[in-house]
């Protein structure tokens, strides 16, 4: 088969786009290919939260150097991706989630990311709106806030300045392990290299791989700009996010540069159906009523639900899948998505030249699970 | 003062016309009744305030009917979401309200169709149905000049109670052809009620001009509309208004239906003869299962009402009538039919999207709906896009999304359920 393109890849969210974008940038001839819209899928549903994170030194690594490149490609983003250095606010309601606060404290100082450790005061101080009697929290100074949608636009524009080639409305049908795609009519596109960045959906293409779809609801709010000031999360949303057994909700609420206000979150294994299921609707509000009572009075316009993309160990799957060094992977990212795109964009294209990576690699190699994770034929 | 839990044998969504008959035939037959509606007073949009000025004999008649017969009214209560079957969450000015039901009976009613043209969103232009409603609520209307345009026979109605309250009707303009509206009032002639109401009109809009196959291009103005230019085909020109009433007839109100799981067929609920959709136990009367006005909305909204009661005798009785109302429902949608001229009336800057400030040249770009909501905001806003993705259809031929809840603006406390 000869090769007409270096890569195709396969999803044009946010991901397949920032993919799109450091292969092309590297000289790739590279194709897109999207079954729906432009950021339609996990991307539309997600908060767009550019945050740091520290449930294990990969991770950190991953989320502060994609964090890094969003800070440094923050001059050329368009006004409609909506970036906002807004900061992150970690709440602690109680004494422990408090020694949780310097425990990331002892955590980030040294690894060079800006904290501030807030007393009880000083948290009612900058968020008035949040109940009285809170032990303290963390802000987290270069987190952000961006809109997805258009991110995962731009990062295609880029790409296709580069050269790529961008083709919607075309479902592919299954990966080739000699190289190239087949495609719903049953023709064929040749290529060197496929990425599968499909996110919750992509072991449909890849077979066995080890990620699951996580349902998770938000709702936005009319604008009430000025009513918090940062992203704010509950400690308590790492019990959530960890938990991989039953349904859970935390806290979680972003203000958008619109003024609007997004409340989050919730996470629900095997819940496929994309409507909105409103015992844990009613959970999730509640929860956040807790940390800020006003929120009850704001103007509720919109629900709706999304699914994320799980692994069993919570990091990404990125590069070679090991039944075929041309399949590549490029999803499991659960709720950071948006913010490793880049990083898992850098990282991919570095790994496909033999480029040293600025990060270590192994960690979120699909040759990690068993078997690779996949059963290509 | 309501409860925040209810609980009745049969639920009446709307308090309009449909809305009244079904819940009087149902109540009537015995069943514990309840017709929820988000305004203070029954009558719907077409007889808002009908309850304390009486004008119109039928609204008088039925409102009267339904005091009699024992259905409860929970007013200023609105239906938000569909949390599971047999049950409703509702927002009332005190707090949320669940309403449990053993059949529904959906009668939504319509909205005013808007399509964008340049100068639309000026202060002083608005749809007929909004200033008619506006003047019967005491604002002042004597004196001011007003030019009404758009299509429908509402402009007609719009344009007669202006017309009593002072109000000079520089032109009536009726973008449909005068050969279609003609064969359209021919076939009223099978309907005597309908010709007598459209003959007094007519006496009493003697002197209005009425322009058919004419449609406004440009509203003109700085902080004010001040005049508004029309087009027929051939000629443009320019009429001097200090209001521009303008609106391209009507649009059901489906969100509920859809929330529930109801097919559409053609944008209107699809329903059998005994107006049960294809959901069980949930009914729909009136405009949502395509615009047929007053008459027809009552007829549906008996036999859904007797139907769910049980009465299907009573239901059955009154097909004919129903049969003669359908037929005038279609002569009015073939009469009325946009012309494709109203696609283009929008220019590349003119603002598509009120509640989020999008162009239409932005939203054209897009590969469709959804694309459009999410890389523009079109249709995000407050009004969950009734006004913006009712003309996207139109004009540009995008289906609309699935509904999520809530169907109205609600407060945020109010989605989560009353404690069970």
């Amino acid at each position: 088969m000869s090769s007409s393109y270096d890569i195709i890849i396969v999803g044009a969210g946010i991901v397949g786009a920032a993919c799109a974008m450091e292969c092309a940038r590297s000289g790739l001839r590279t194709l897109v290919l999207e079954r729906g819209h432009i950021g339609g899928g996990t991307t539309a549903a997600g908060m767009g939260h550019v945050v740091v994170m520290d449930d294990s030194e990969a991770q950190f690594a991953l989320t502060n150097y994609s964090r890094g490149l969003w800070l440094a490609l923050r001059p050329q983003l368009p006004a409609d991706v909506e970036f906002d250095l807004c900061g992150t606010l970690w709440v602690a309601a109680d004494h422990e989630e408090m020694a949780e606060v310097y425990r990331k404290q002892g955590f980030y100082e040294p690894r060079g990311v800006h904290v501030e450790v807030l007393d009880a005061e000083a948290v009612a101080r900058v968020e008035p709106n949040l109940r009285a009697g809170l032990a303290g929290g963390l802000r987290v100074r270069d987190d952000a806030v961006v809109y997805p949608p258009c991110a995962a636009r731009f990062f295609l524009e880029q790409a296709m300045q580069y050269g790529a080639e961008l083709r919607q409305a075309v479902t592919v049908k299954r990966l080739l392990s000699n190289g190239g795609v087949e495609l719903a009519d049953g023709s064929r596109l040749a290529a060197d290299r496929i990425v599968n960045a499909t996110g919750p959906w992509s072991p449909e293409l890849t077979p066995g791989l080890p990620v699951r779809k996580r349902k998770g609801h938000l709702v936005i709010t009319d604008r009430a700009p000025g009513f918090v000031h940062h992203q704010i999360v509950e400690l308590g949303y790492l019990k959530s996010a960890h938990s991989m057994g039953q349904d859970s909700v935390a806290f979680n609420i972003q203000p958008r540069l619109t003024g609007q206000m997004l409340i989050g979150s919730s996470r629900q294994f095997d819940a496929e159906d994309g409507g909105v299921d409103h015992a844990i609707l009613d959970r999730m509000l509640r929860r956040a009523f807790e940390y800020l009572p006003g929120l009850k009075d704001l103007s509720a316009i919109r629900t709706w639900t999304g699914h994320r993309a799980a692994t069993p160990d919570k990091l990404p799957v990125i590069g070679p899948t090991v039944v075929s060094d041309r399949i590549w992977l490029a999803t499991g990212h659960e709720g950071l998505g948006i913010t490793t795109s880049l990083g898992t964009g850098r990282l991919l294209a570095d790994l496909l030249l033999g480029r040293p990576t600025a990060i270590p690699s192994d960690p979120f190699l699909p040759a990690r699970f068993e078997k690779g994770g996949a059963s290509h034929g | 003062m309501t409860e925040p839990r209810s609980r009745f044998d049969i639920v009446v969504v709307g308090a309009g016309p449909a809305g009244l008959a079904a819940a009087c035939a149902a109540a009537e037959k015995g069943k514990r009744v309840a017709v929820v509606d988000d305004a203070p007073s029954p009558g719907g949009q077409i007889w808002k305030g009908e309850q304390s000025r009486l004008s119109i004999p039928q609204a008088q008649k039925w409102i009267e009917r339904f005091r009699r017969s024992g259905a409860t009214l929970l007013d200023r209560t609105a239906v938000i979401a569909a949390p599971e079957p047999g049950v409703l969450l509702a927002e009332h000015p005190e707090g949320a309200r669940e309403i449990e039901w053993s059949k529904l009976i959906i009668a939504t009613g319509a909205r005013e169709l808007f399509l964008p043209f340049p100068g639309w969103t000026l202060p002083g232009v608005m749809g007929p149905g909004g200033l008619q409603a506006l003047v019967k609520g005491g604002w002042p209307i004597a004196g001011k000049r007003v030019v009404i345009c758009g299509t429908g026979p509402l402009l007609l109605a719009v344009a007669d109670g202006l017309k009593k309250q002072g109000a000079t009707i520089a032109m009536i303009a009726e973008q449909a052809p005068m050969s279609r509206v003609a064969g359209f009032g021919f076939k009223t002639l099978r309907h005597p009620g309908k010709l007598v109401q459209g003959m007094g009109i007519f006496a009493r809009l003697r002197g209005v001009p009425y322009r058919c196959g004419v449609w406004p291009v440009q509203a003109n103005g700085g902080e004010q509309v001040n005049s508004v230019t029309l087009a027929d085909g051939s000629n443009q020109w320019t009429e001097k208004c200090d209001l521009l009433a303008c609106g391209f007839h009507l649009v059901p109100n489906v969100e509920l239906p859809l929330a529930m799981g109801c097919e559409l067929a053609g944008g209107c609920v699809r329903v059998d003869a005994n107006q049960l959709t294809t959901v069980p136990d949930v009914y729909c009367s009136g405009e949502p299962t395509g615009i047929g006005g007053v008459d027809c909305a009552l007829t549906e909204g008996q036999i859904a009402g007797y139907s769910a009661a049980g009465s299907d005798d009573q239901a059955a009785a009154l097909s004919n009538e129903r049969a003669g109302w359908h037929a005038f429902r279609l002569a009015m949608s073939n009469a009325f039919a946009l012309r494709e001229e109203l696609k283009s009336l929008a220019n590349p800057e003119t603002t598509f999207c009120r509640c989020e400030d999008v162009a239409f040249g932005r939203v054209k770009a897009a590969s469709g709906w959804r694309e459009a909501k999410l890389l523009t905001r079109c249709g995000m806003g407050a009004c969950q896009g009734r006004t913006c993705g009712a003309a996207a259809k139109f004009i540009l031929g995008w289906g609309m999304e699935s509904v999520r809840p809530p169907l109205l603006p609600a407060r945020v406390g109010n989605l989560t359920r009353t404690n069970r």
